[in-house]
């Protein structure tokens, strides 16, 4: 599958539009990674856990939505977005969408 | 007696944050620039790739970067100081700054490991997972993400 954020594929033609296709996790922190960045907040810099989950989230919001572009019969998806949104405490929200198509 | 424990505990947590939080960002910065000066020969574009097709692409792919940085204790007390007069809030310029470039660097060095040529399409997003820290004082926590279109060209 592949996947860009230009409306077209470098090299390839679009010969079908399939429409939107999206998805999404919630995710919250543990408890332990919780520690850690409440220790990491004192002296400041990057927070590695939080960095990982939200890579994990991510990846887990485009497989989503692979799996639905796939379903349609696509074998890309262009257009992607992300957003990133925090829904209560210690939680956040990943958002993932683009258009799938089918590209030759 | 608790009051000066507290207060005790209130100026070390400063002192610590000051001392380990500049440091840590000035290694932060000059890591930053050399490792800037090593991926400076990929191109990262910001256009959105109209009339793309002529690009004689061999594989695309989509690259991501992302990183998380918090404020330091010491900056975060200064800057809820500072909300109080108003005015240009220089620490978090650098907090910013320092996830952006970090996040873009990112990006770029995972680009390179995989051989490609340029990235098209290059998109920042910029948002704040609050995470309050035990009582409400709320965490100057900012996460950025970069992602682009990743181009292998044709040999």
């Amino acid at each position: 599958m592949i996947l860009t954020n230009t409306e077209t594929i470098p090299g390839k033609k679009i010969v079908e539009h399939y429409g939107l296709v999206s998805g999404n996790t919630v995710r919250a922190k543990h408890i332990g990674r919780d520690l850690m960045a409440g220790l990491k907040n004192i002296i400041g810099g990057e927070l590695k856990g939080y960095t990982e989950l939200m890579k994990d989230s991510r990846n887990e919001a485009l497989k989503r939505m692979m799996q639905q572009a796939e379903k349609m019969g696509a074998n890309a998806v262009v257009n992607v977005r992300f957003s990133t949104s925090s829904i209560t405490q210690g939680a956040a929200e990943l958002y993932v969408y683009g258009t799938a198509v089918k590209a030759e | 007696m608790g009051d000066l424990i507290e207060l005790a505990v209130f100026v070390m947590l400063i002192l610590v944050g000051f001392t380990a939080g500049s440091t840590a960002e000035a290694l932060h910065f000059k890591s930053l620039k050399k490792r800037e000066e090593e991926t400076s020969g990929l191109p990262v574009l910001t256009v959105r790739g109209g009339g793309a097709e002529d690009i004689r692409a061999d594989r695309v792919f989509l690259v991501i970067g992302e990183c998380v940085v918090a404020q330091d204790y010491f900056k975060r007390v200064l800057a809820s100081l500072k909300t109080i007069f108003g005015g240009r809030l220089g620490s978090y310029e650098t907090l910013v700054d320092r996830g952006r470039r970090e996040a873009i660097l990112r990006l770029k060095e995972r680009a390179k490991r995989v051989g490609c040529d340029l990235i098209l399409n290059m998109r920042i997003e910029t948002s704040s997972i609050g995470i309050n820290y035990k009582n409400n004082s709320l965490a100057g926590c900012v996460e950025v993400v970069a992602y682009g279109t990743a181009v292998i060209l044709k040999k």
